[in-house]
């Protein structure tokens, strides 16, 4: 029966529609263009997982040479801004439960002294830990410079009681980014999680708009197939993902001076294939959903565990291994992988495979759900 | 006669509403059928049901030669679905909607049949304007328009003419008889008497339920009603004082004057002139109209449903079986 066969007429018709209806939406248009702006601005300079300059206090009842240098020790390493000095530990407290101090420094009375008479005295570092993120890399950061300062104090006679460095010390290597940049992890990753919340959000609304406009009741009246539908809707978006993935690589290029060590086709193909995954899933929902609101909500339920399990704002391995399970079946997970591997090791295809047949295997078992779940009649 | 839709027992619920409830249609080749019925009568429900947009609970039936159930890709081929509600895209333009269906029935030579539904629709100078930005007539004409393109040989128009100015109205039924001579079949629904008066054939459901079907002559010989038309000052206070009278079952103000019916004929006529002579009314017997049958046909099922709901129950002097005009 002629009527059966996917007619290539009737979803150029429907793609040309959606081409029409997108361009005539400026706010979309808009959107499509600011989101990985705004995102890479966000995530590329606002958030650091290695903050610096922590307001810190100093409580000091010893105004010996030592607590001087100590003080503008810390102030040189970028880690803390000393903003003040406190008369005593009640003050302290009243500053750090107010969150003006993320660290106070107190400086025993006779602390040089006994440093002198080698009695190996402590210093008392109070954090505020209800961020446990924020004062890691700082408190790493103080023993080092503790030990520095003082064997600069004792130099001369006194050096006998410097501290012994530790007899033996780990050397991290630090492989395919060597300065420990996140913007290098973060900006890759961001590729991800914008095409994410683009694509699935925007073909999320795609069928519910129909429905809501009550134009569903015109286009079921006509011939034309589910299937034509669904891949129809799907090909602006794929335009659309494209231009996006073009901005993010050009900043990460150029602003960010992120280094592309691999092929930039294959960062394309990867993307197209990825952009893919997240289409079907978008038309699934929008089946799914019974209104533009319904859509939206399925659409962050979709992004939140893909934003938390797929190794983008956590290591992947740190996870328990259920949220690994999760995380295996999410597109993003794999995109991370592979838009890393390419762009920072410079990965080939060979060593790219184990999760692009993933990304392949979920296009094509959700395109067969979102043809399923299309709604054929009003009912 | 073959008939372009015959379908038999169509029953729909929306939960636990039963919208339509047994609906039986018979549309001959080259008709136009009205369909008339209150709001919420389920017109567009059995609508819905005949183009494959709703499935019916159970019934079954053909269109066009194909099976309702199983073949309503063959059915939507062939016929055009005019939606009660605007339903094409406001962000299109009338030429992009145009072009649009035309793509999705595959019409050969798209372009040149594009221009010529324009040129029909008198607007060829505005193509380009957004759909969304037209008047409400204006839309309602678009949406004939495209429904039609594909040259279908069965329409199904949902209140085409609600909305619609009274000469863009003539031109439109001068067009649909004009279509139904060349053997296109029509099922229309509207609100509007005179429309109603236009068609073959008519239906008329309540409630979900076909009351009448037929023509509209044998429609009103059906209700055996007799009518007389009352007019005089302060008709309201009239009509209050006339219902109680014996032999009146209906009175409905019409503009300036009153009906008043009842199938007993020499009972009303008895009552009413006693009346008319006593208040200085003017008295004149007139024939029973269409609005007066299908008044009469909402009140008796009114009173049906107030107790049972099961029409098949209803007394045989009610008038359900006899305006089957078939
Ligand atoms: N999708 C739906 N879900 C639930 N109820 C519905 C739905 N569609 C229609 N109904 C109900 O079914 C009944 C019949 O509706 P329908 O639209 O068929 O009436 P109609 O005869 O076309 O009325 P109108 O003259 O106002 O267009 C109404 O009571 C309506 O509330
Ligand atoms: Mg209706």
């Amino acid at each position: 029966m002629a009527a059966e066969r996917f007619s290539w007429t009737r979803w150029w018709a429907i793609v040309l529609k959606e081409f029409l209806q997108l361009r005539r939406d400026r706010l979309t248009f808009a959107m499509i263009i600011g989101l990985p702006i705004v995102q890479m601005a966000l995530f590329g300079y606002a958030i650091n997982t290695d903050p610096r300059n922590l307001p810190t206090y100093v409580v000091s009842g010893d105004h010996s040479e030592f607590s001087r240098r100590l003080v503008s020790a810390l102030q040189t390493s970028s880690y803390f801004r000393v903003e003040g000095t406190l008369p005593d530990a009640a003050s302290a407290d009243r500053m750090l439960r107010g969150g003006q101090a993320v660290f106070v420094l107190h400086i025993p009375p006779d602390f040089s002294r006994q440093l002198v008479r080698g009695e190996q005295p402590a210093l008392l570092l109070d954090t505020d830990a209800s961020d446990p993120l924020a004062p890691g890399m700082a408190l790493a950061a103080l023993n080092p410079i503790v030990e520095q300062v003082s064997r600069e104090t004792l130099a001369g006679p006194l050096s006998a009681l410097a501290p012994q460095p530790a007899p033996f010390s780990v050397m991290v290597h630090r492989l395919y980014n060597p300065e420990n940049n996140t913007q290098y992890n973060v900006v890759p990753g961001l590729m991800g999680v914008v095409l994410t919340l683009t694509m699935v959000m925007m073909t999320g609304l795609a069928m519910t708009r129909e429905r809501e406009r009550g134009t569903m009741e015109n286009l079921l009246a006509t011939p034309v197939r589910p299937l034509e539908v669904i891949s129809g809707k799907i090909i602006p978006y794929v335009a659309i993902g494209m231009v996006q993935s073009t901005i993010i690589l050009l900043a990460a290029h150029w602003v960010f001076h992120v280094p592309f060590v691999g092929s930039v086709l294959a960062v394309y193909l990867v993307a197209l294939l990825f952009i893919a995954a997240n289409l079907t899933v978008g038309i699934t929902l929008s089946s799914l959903a019974g209104n533009q609101l319904q859509a939206m909500q399925l659409t962050i339920f979709y992004f939140l565990p893909s934003i938390l399990l797929s190794g983008f704002m956590f290591p992947f391995r740190g996870m328990p291994g259920w949220a690994q399970v999760i995380g295996e079946v999410l597109p993003l997970t794999h995109f991370n992988r592979l838009i890393r591997g390419i762009l920072l090791k410079g990965s080939h295809w060979g060593e790219l495979w184990p999760d692009i047949w993933p990304l392949l295997l979920f296009t094509v078992l959700l395109m067969g759900l979102a043809v399923t779940f299309y709604r054929r009649t009003l009912d | 006669m073959t008939l372009a839709i015959d379908v038999a027992g169509l029953n729909k619920h929306f939960g636990a509403r039963h919208v339509v409830k047994d609906l039986n249609l018979q549309i001959g080749r080259g008709e136009i059928f009205g369909f008339l019925g209150p709001n919420g009568s389920g017109k567009t429900t059995s609508i819905r049901m005949l183009c494959g947009l709703l499935t019916p609970d159970s019934g079954h039936g053909q269109c066009l030669g194909f099976d309702l159930l199983r073949e309503h890709r063959e059915i939507k081929r062939r016929t055009g679905y005019m939606t009660q509600k605007f339903s094409f895209w406001d962000d299109l333009s009338i030429r992009e909607n145009l072009d649009f269906f035309a793509r999705l029935y595959q019409l050969p030579q798209r372009r040149r049949q594009v221009d010529a539904a324009l040129e029909r629709l008198g607007l060829c100078s505005r193509a380009s304007q957004l759909a969304g930005t037209l008047s409400g007539g204006w839309k309602q004409r678009l949406a004939l328009a495209a429904c039609m393109l594909h040259e279908p040989e069965l329409l199904l128009l949902d209140e085409p003419t609600a909305g619609v100015d009274p000469s863009a109205r003539r031109d439109f039924w001068e067009e649909l008889h004009r279509l139904a001579a060349s053997g296109i079949s029509v099922l229309v629904s509207t609100h509007y008497m005179d429309e109603a008066e236009r068609c073959h054939k008519l239906a008329y459901i309540a409630w979900g339920q076909l009351l009448a079907q037929g023509s509209a002559a044998s429609i009103i010989a059906g209700q055996a009603l007799h009518t007389w038309q009352v007019s005089g000052a302060a008709l309201n206070r009239e009509m209050a004082r006339l219902q109680h009278l014996p032999g009146v079952e209906q009175t409905v103000i019409f503009g300036s004057a009153l009906h008043v019916s009842g199938r007993n004929e020499a009972l009303l006529s008895a009552s009413l002139q006693a009346a008319c002579a006593q208040d200085q009314l003017t008295l004149q017997r007139i024939p029973t109209g269409l609005e007066d049958v299908f008044i009469h046909l909402m009140q008796s099922i009114t009173d049906q449903t107030q107790g049972i709901t099961d029409w098949t129950q209803r007394a045989p002097d009610q008038p359900a079986e006899a305006t089957d005009g078939r």
